[in-house]
């Protein structure tokens, strides 16, 4: 089976190769937006619980000053991005396509941005790897690629599993994005000293930096950065879309493949993006927090795309009006457009995930009518993880759910390679949505009624052997009531005749 | 079946590749136009008529069902599969064909064939052979009757009139002459006389391998080169891979070279059976079709190769000097069975679905 497989290509042509759209974003020099007036900071930036408020409203905070501290394991901090005063604690319009509502602390910004003070660390390296940690997890760094798990867990998960290899994250194979390649062109040094600072914390013995060959002037840069480092490496990895995705670019790095409900940690690398890798830097070494981010401004709708430095919890709305638009956008998209969220609308904020913000102009956002499908196989092709998306589709289409998750549905990373193929543009991904919120619902639901057939089935247990304890009580009694009887009667003389028997016998 | 959209807000992807379904079979019947005008140089006016005739048919035969299923009809002929269909149907019959062959075999195709079926993306079977082969059955003497090429600038080509004249059924008497065997069919019957093969095709009449096609045959099979030529540009175009037609190919060679060094007077060559008869046709542009075969790649080699296999075995020792449609049927009702079992391994997984061992 090996054999045949490296014949036909162990996987050869997996992914999909989108228009590129990065250009000129790409290549615009890095601008910082002016300071917005109000700032929405919401609680939930991250993977894991939202963070719980330690500021009142009316109170005032520099920049950096912890506003809400992180609850439970999973879980980060959130800082106030600048100084000024809190104006609001209360929800607003959640960065997701159903429009609910979600916790934020609104700052209203006093112009000054004024730093809280900040305590820098001269030789982090002579720092002990929990201190990294803590450090981290203090700055409230999380994936900044898109994933946004708290660095810190990742770090004790890669040093408690002895991780070997940290594999650092330039891939921004999303179309149309280029924030990591512009911080991997500006700020290769912080780039690189974040990701030798991520070794030190995870005790990896090596760093590979995969970055994709359509972005020369970033591998230049990163080259030059990371040259004096022998256990640094720099890899060129071929542009393909989702070479982004962690399972893709470990495995076009070391050829190791992630094991199915495995983490990556389990064959020892760790994947971490290179802009968390420089916010590793900043909270480290300078002892900043995570506040800022660079963000994709980009689309048909715009007149200035390109990348802004913005603080998180800047409106979208003040983005788009910096890289000035052009038309009324038909559609705003956080991420890329291969797996970012539609905006429901344009004064949510910008979250510490949020790579891009793109305004699509009409002729971007037409979405082709969906026909039948074709069967060309064009999506099984794409798809990076092996699996059959048409199958899938049919069966969720007529109900059956079961036979869905039999084909893999947990293992599709939705990366929406398949749809972008799909020549019938059926909407494959959404089925795959659809389906997986399903059985994660009928999931929790058969969880509940297992809890509640238990709770049942307990308490008829328990009632149970509550009357056989009365029966067996009320029998005890009867018994007990009977010898009574028979000892004041004709039974006395029975007893005696026992008690001889008993002590002839200890007698012999 | 059309999955249902699922109800919600536009989800991402929010690119697409920028092809469609349309453009996909438009882009089938471009690779397939250089072949088919050569044909028609070929054999003039009444293999044009038998073409329109049977793409005619076959898209009126999709409106009609359409229709009648209460569909939208424009949005669903619009994307040129029943035209497709049609034409692959065309350039598989004997070009002088009467016009109601092209007819009933263009109607059968896309109602029998396709529509019955529940319509693009549902048949089990390619319509285009569905339809070639009920004809063959049905009315084997006007479908094994063959024309010799008469090229349009030759002295006594039909011309427009006279293809008329012809493919309605109002053959001109000088014109019977005309009628001939395909090298298969010439092969066999001589074979069944007892002239072998070395003898038989050394003969000066006889139907000789010419790379140009000059020979008796259907439109889509006497120009193979041209047909793959138009099955390059699809691999080009990477509108098809290579599997299906690789593997069909490569075992149609294999069993035919071996025959062949067995024993020569009784097994055509390699070149005869790849250059001659529907194979470049078949391999190219019948077998890869989507709907009715395999969806990875492992499965379609398997697909390709029997495919292959049965086009060698029905052509050899078959009721029928022509294997490939046949074959191409067999091979589809075993697509389903393949697709169960030939799927591409997940990420992560062994074959059987399991996790990988964590290797470290
Ligand atoms: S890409 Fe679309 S049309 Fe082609 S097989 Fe997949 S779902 Fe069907
Ligand atoms: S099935 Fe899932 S993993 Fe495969 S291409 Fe589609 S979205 Fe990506």
């Amino acid at each position: 089976m090996r054999i045949l497989e490296k014949i036909l290509g162990r996987r050869p042509h997996w992914g999909v190769h989108p228009d590129d759209h990065k250009r000129p974003a790409a290549d615009a020099p890095l601008r910082s937006l002016p300071l917005p007036e109000v700032l929405h900071v919401p609680l939930q930036q991250h993977v894991g619980n939202p963070a719980r408020p330690v500021v009142l409203v009316g109170e005032r905070v520099l920049k950096g000053d912890l506003i809400a501290e992180p609850n439970g394991n999973i879980s980060a901090p959130v800082h106030a991005p600048t100084s000024g005063w809190i104006s609001a604690i209360g929800e607003i319009t959640a960065a997701h396509p159903s429009g609910l509502s979600q916790l934020a602390i609104t700052i209203t910004a006093d112009g000054a941005d004024a730093w809280c003070e900040r305590v820098p660390v001269a030789d982090p390296f002579a720092l002990a790897p929990e201190e990294i940690s803590r450090r981290t997890a203090a700055a409230g760094v999380v994936g900044l690629g898109g994933a946004t798990f708290p660095a810190a867990v990742k770090f004790n998960l890669g040093r408690r599993l002895q991780v070997g290899t940290l594999i650092v994250n330039g891939g921004e194979c999303e179309p149309y994005l280029s924030s990591d390649d512009r911080m991997m062109r500006d700020r290769a040094a912080e780039v690189v000293d974040g990701l030798r600072i991520v070794m030190h914390a995870i005790g990896a013995r090596e760093a590979l930096i995969g970055i994709e060959d359509n972005k020369p002037q970033a591998i230049a840069a990163m080259r030059v950065a990371a040259a004096a480092f022998g256990n640094v490496q720099l890899r060129v990895v071929p542009a393909r879309y989702p070479m982004g995705s962690d399972k893709q670019l470990i495995q076009t790095l070391t050829g190791k493949e992630v094991p199915a409900d495995a983490r990556a940690a389990e064959v020892g690398v760790l994947v971490h993006n290179v802009s968390t890798c420089a916010a590793v830097h900043r909270a480290v070494r300078r002892g900043e927090p995570l506040v800022e981010r660079i963000v994709t401004l980009n689309g048909g709708a715009l007149t200035r795309p390109g990348n802004v430095l913005a603080p998180i919890g800047t409106p979208v709305v003040d983005l788009l009006r910096f890289a000035g638009v052009s038309e009324r956008p038909a559609r705003l998209v956080l991420g890329g457009p291969m797996m970012g969220i539609v905006l429901p609308h344009a004064r949510v904020p910008i979250v510490k995930g949020a790579s891009g913000i793109l305004a699509f102009d009409a002729a971007e956002a037409r979405t082709p009518p969906a026909g039948p499908c074709i069967r060309c196989g064009s999506c099984t092709r794409a798809c990076p993880m092996g699996l059959l998306p048409l199958e899938m589709a049919s069966r969720i289409g007529v109900g059956d759910l079961d036979s869905a998750a039999g084909l893999g549905l947990s293992d599709c990373i939705g990366c929406g390679c398949c749809a972008y193929v799909c020549p019938a543009h059926i909407p494959l991904v959404q089925f795959f949505s659809h389906a997986k919120g399903e059985l994660s619902a009928r999931e929790r639901s058969r969880l509940r009624n297992d809890a509640t057939r238990r709770l049942a089935e307990d308490r008829a247990a328990r009632l149970a052997r509550e009357a056989q304890e009365k029966a067996a009580a009320n029998a005890r009694r009867k018994a007990e009531r009977d010898a009574a009887k028979a000892a004041v009667g004709g039974g006395s003389r029975l007893l005696s005749t026992r008690i001889a028997d008993t002590t002839s016998e200890a007698a012999t | 079946m059309i999955p249902p959209r699922p109800a919600g807000p536009v989800a991402a992807p929010h690119a697409t590749a920028g092809t469609n379904v349309t453009r996909v079979m438009l882009w089938v019947c471009a690779a397939l136009l250089p072949a088919t005008l050569f044909g028609f140089w070929l054999y003039g006016w009444p293999a044009i008529h038998l073409w329109w005739l049977t793409t005619a048919s076959a898209i009126a035969g999709e409106a009609l069902c359409l229709r009648l299923r209460r569909q939208a009809v424009l949005p669903s002929l619009c994307d040129a599969s029943a035209l497709l269909t049609g034409w692959l149907l065309a350039l598989s019959l004997p070009p002088w064909a009467p016009w109601w062959v092209g007819v009933v075999g263009g109607l059968f195709a896309t109602v029998i064939g396709k529509q019955v079926f529940g319509g693009l993306g549902q048949n089990l079977f390619n319509p285009a052979m569905v339809a070639r082969v009920m004809l063959l059955i049905s009315f084997p003497v006007p479908m094994t009757a063959w024309t010799a090429p008469l090229p349009l600038r030759s002295a006594n080509a039909p011309g427009f009139v006279d293809g008329l004249w012809i493919t309605f059924g109002a053959r001109p008497e000088a014109l019977d002459a005309m009628s001939s065997a395909t090298l298969f069919g010439y092969a066999r019957s001589e074979l069944s006389r007892g002239v072998d093969l070395l003898q038989s095709l050394a003969a000066t009449q006889a139907p000789t391998i010419n790379l140009l096609g000059e020979r008796a045959g259907s439109l889509g099979e006497t120009a193979s080169l041209l047909i793959a030529a138009g099955g390059l540009l699809l691999l080009g175009l990477r509108l098809i891979t290579w599997h299906i037609p690789f593997a069909m190919l490569a075992t149609l060679a294999l069993f035919a070279s071996f025959m062949h060094s067995l024993d020569p007077a009784r097994y055509l060559s390699v070149s005869t059976h790849l250059l001659s008869g529907a194979a470049m046709l078949g391999a190219f542009f019948i077998a890869t079709d989507y709907v009715t075969s395999p969806n990875t790649a492992a499965g379609q080699l398997v697909f390709g190769a029997g495919v292959g296999f049965l086009s060698y075995v029905i052509r050899t020792w078959g009721g029928y000097p022509e294997g490939v449609a046949f074959a191409v049927l067999l091979m589809n009702a075993l697509t389903p069975v393949i697709d169960r079992y030939v799927k591409p391994r997940i990420y992560g997984r062994d074959r059987r679905g399991m996790p990988l061992e964590i290797e470290s």
